[in-house]
């Protein structure tokens, strides 16, 4: 926590650095010392692992644009030169490419993390806005990344996103068409697209790489939440950082990999559309549109509305709202191990939004296949809970819900000694 | 012209979507005749891939073109990815002429009027069989028929589909489904209206190596030819991953091991 700083400089040098640039005590006090709640489970590594795939997407993306050719006459060729010609250029892009994905798998499972144990709440709010932005950021990049190889998808991903923006001309007619020219530099997705989104898409990661910086700092002045939700009482509720959760981390960030590693290595074309290896041609539609995976949850909330500037508006609400999210959610209890009822909505968010992510994949006058059952409702009912959950159910159940009584401690919980069970089950 | 061409394709599909609205004629499921490369451990069958290489040559690339395969890609000299040795594969790319620097005089012709040509280098590309898109249009009916560097890839199915549609014709269409003129019936692909001409015949290349030249071996073996082409590092990656899984999975049980002794005096 801020201010426990337990450093003691050995060495001369030591001593020196330290009156002029504590480099080393920050090092010290937030990766070894660092007082971390004992009882963190599994869900808590995914912060580590966010950072290491920041990492490797960095590592692998500055490496692939020495090679890459951001024209639309050259820009899949050149993908293609990476891949046969580079070497190991196949494992850059193929890094890099499923990398996208297993940063979302594991900013989804954060973001889920931090909604079931409560860790938006005070004095997280910061912590967890900050966070919104850098998943907000991570979604931009990541589209801005799949137009890079200009395959079929990549192009036309690019014309209907760019397209949103021209549904302002609704509210102001004229408007949305200039923003949206302007955006493309030209009177249709081109050249000078690609190159600008080439620019933002080497930009970006570095802004969320500073934004990494302040989430990290915010999560070190409160401190981990932890499954419990309780705050921190003493001494025997934490253990150092290191080795502790150096170790725990480190462990299922191999487990992560491992998985990662399944997909680059045997299934590397296996979250992508095959129409993205036809090159982009302006003149000729795909039957089907669909973002990456990741992103399907909000392509079908969309999708899901008639009304275009609605559906944009919907679209954008959806993040927006995870802004507000600590002032939505009334309840005083942290995790929703003590909250019975919230714990049930929760997952049914869950549900939902897998739920939403299947309907993205399909066109919105699909049907469930085998059944003749419309998707459309389902995607606005999914749309609608996604809203609800956030609007009406989190203000709603912090004032009719009653939570569960907390243990004391973190230490009691854990242990089971030391102080009397608060939570033991009623006799 | 342009415009009455558009008008005339867009009267037929119109009238074959009429023809056919009572049809559902989505594609059938790919046929899965299974593939030398299939498995996490397997690798493109050597053999299969020379055999599918003069598929490619002597039927395929008589409209189809490759271009981002490099001739040099075929040699398998100094770590390559290819099938052939590198006299072989230089030999093959001599066999090609590929459009040549203007001369010392600044003439682009020669003097008939004809490009300058010279015999390809292993550098070069394959050449496409049509000087440009309209071209290839031209000489197909209208349709374009698609660069094969990456088809397997860029096609949902991958070498199950290529091998189902090159295997898919001479087929009786069911009663009521119309097959549009410089059409021809084919119920793997989306439509069932496809531009291609049936492209195998029996015996329609001699194999050096005395396979017999089914189209249902020669389908195979190009596909496996064109499987190669649109990824030829597949192998080096199957290899790589193996020794990655094998470190991967010996450090997670160290780092388990570790995790629990550190965390033994906590529990």
């Amino acid at each position: 926590m801020a201010g426990h700083s337990t450093y003691v400089p050995k060495t001369r040098f030591a001593k020196w650095l330290d009156s002029r640039l504590p480099i080393l005590r920050l090092a010290n006090d937030t990766m070894t010392t660092f007082p971390t709640p004992r009882n963190l489970n599994v869900w808590y590594s995914f912060g580590g692992i966010l950072t290491f795939m920041l990492g490797i997407q960095i590592v692998t993306g500055i490496v692939l644009a020495m090679h890459y050719v951001p024209s639309a006459d050259k820009a899949f060729d050149s993908v293609e030169n990476i891949m046969r010609d580079v070497n190991y250029g196949w494992l850059l892009r193929y890094l890099h490419s499923n990398g996208a994905s297993f940063f979302f798998l594991a900013v989804y499972l954060h973001i889920f993390r931090g909604l079931y144990y409560g860790s938006y709440k005070a004095p997280r709010e910061i912590l967890w806005i900050i966070g919104v932005l850098i998943y907000v950021l991570m979604i931009a990049t990541a589209f801005l990344g799949y137009t890079l190889p200009w395959g079929q998808m990549s192009f036309w991903a690019a014309t209907v996103i760019t397209n949103l923006f021209s549904s302002i001309d609704q509210v102001l007619p004229g408007a949305g068409t200039h923003i949206t020219q302007w955006l493309w530099g030209g009177f249709a997705v081109g050249d000078p697209t690609l190159n600008r989104f080439f620019s933002l898409h080497y930009l970006l990661p570095f802004v969320i790489a500073g934004l990494v910086v302040l989430h990290i700092w915010a999560l070190h002045v409160p401190g981990n939440n932890n499954p419990l939700g309780i705050d921190v009482k003493g001494p025997q509720d934490t253990v150092p950082f290191h080795p502790y959760y150096t170790v725990k981390d480190a462990f299922y960030l191999c487990l992560f990999v491992i998985l990662y590693a399944i997909v680059v290595f045997y299934l590397p074309n296996s979250l992508v559309e095959p129409d993205n290896y036809v090159p982009a041609n302006p003149l000729v539609t795909p039957p089907e549109i669909v973002p990456e995976w990741y992103l399907l949850p909000f392509y079908a909330m969309l999708r899901s509305i008639p009304q275009k500037l609605f559906g944009v508006i919907v679209l954008f609400g959806a993040l927006a709202v995870l802004v507000f999210v600590p002032w939505l959610d009334t309840s005083r209890v942290r995790s929703m191990r003590f909250r019975p009822l919230a714990k049930q909505f929760f997952w049914a968010l869950v549900v939902d939004c897998l739920l939403l992510g299947y309907l993205g994949a399909h066109r919105p006058d699909a049907v469930f296949p085998g059944t003749g059952i419309p998707m459309l409702p389902f995607a606005r009912l999914g749309t609608a809970y996604y809203y609800a959950y956030f609007l009406l159910i989190l203000p709603l159940l912090g004032i009719f819900e009653t939570p569960k009584p907390l243990p004391a401690t973190i230490a009691t919980s854990v242990t089971g000694h030391g102080v009397e069970q608060v939570n033991a089950p009623a006799e | 012209m342009r415009f009455s061409r558009l008008a005339l394709a867009l009267g037929f599909s119109l009238a074959a979507s009429a023809a056919n609205a009572a049809l559902d004629t989505s594609p059938l499921p790919p046929k899965k005749p299974g593939w030398s490369f299939d498995g996490p451990l397997d690798m493109y069958d050597r053999a299969s891939l020379q055999r599918g290489f003069q598929v490619y040559k002597e039927v395929c690339s008589t409209c189809h073109s490759l271009n981002r395969v490099a001739f040099a890609a075929l040699s398998s000299d100094n770590g390559g990815y290819g099938f052939f040795t590198g006299p072989q594969a230089k030999a093959i790319a001599a066999g090609y002429k590929v459009p040549a620097d203007p001369n010392d005089k600044g003439e682009t012709t020669d003097e008939k009027g004809q490009p300058l040509m010279r015999p390809g280098i292993t550098a070069d590309h394959f050449p496409p069989p049509f000087p440009n898109e309209q071209a290839a249009r031209a000489s197909n009916a209208g349709a374009l028929p698609p660069d094969l560097s990456v088809i397997v890839k860029a096609r949902a199915g991958g070498p199950d589909y290529v091998y189902s549609i090159l295997t898919g014709f001479h087929q009786k269409p069911p009663a009521g489904f119309t097959v549009l003129p410089n059409k021809y019936y084919n119920p793997y692909f989306n439509g069932w209206n496809i531009s291609m001409p049936p492209p195998l015949a029996p015996n329609q290349v001699t194999f050096s190596d005395g396979t017999k030249a089914t189209v249902d071996q020669m389908a195979h073996d190009v596909v496996t030819f064109l499987s190669w082409a649109a990824e030829p590092t597949m192998e080096d990656r199957k290899r790589i991953g193996f020794g990655v899984m094998l470190f991967l999975l010996a450090f997670a049980g160290i780092l388990y091991l570790s995790y629990r002794r550190i965390w033994a005096d906590i529990h």
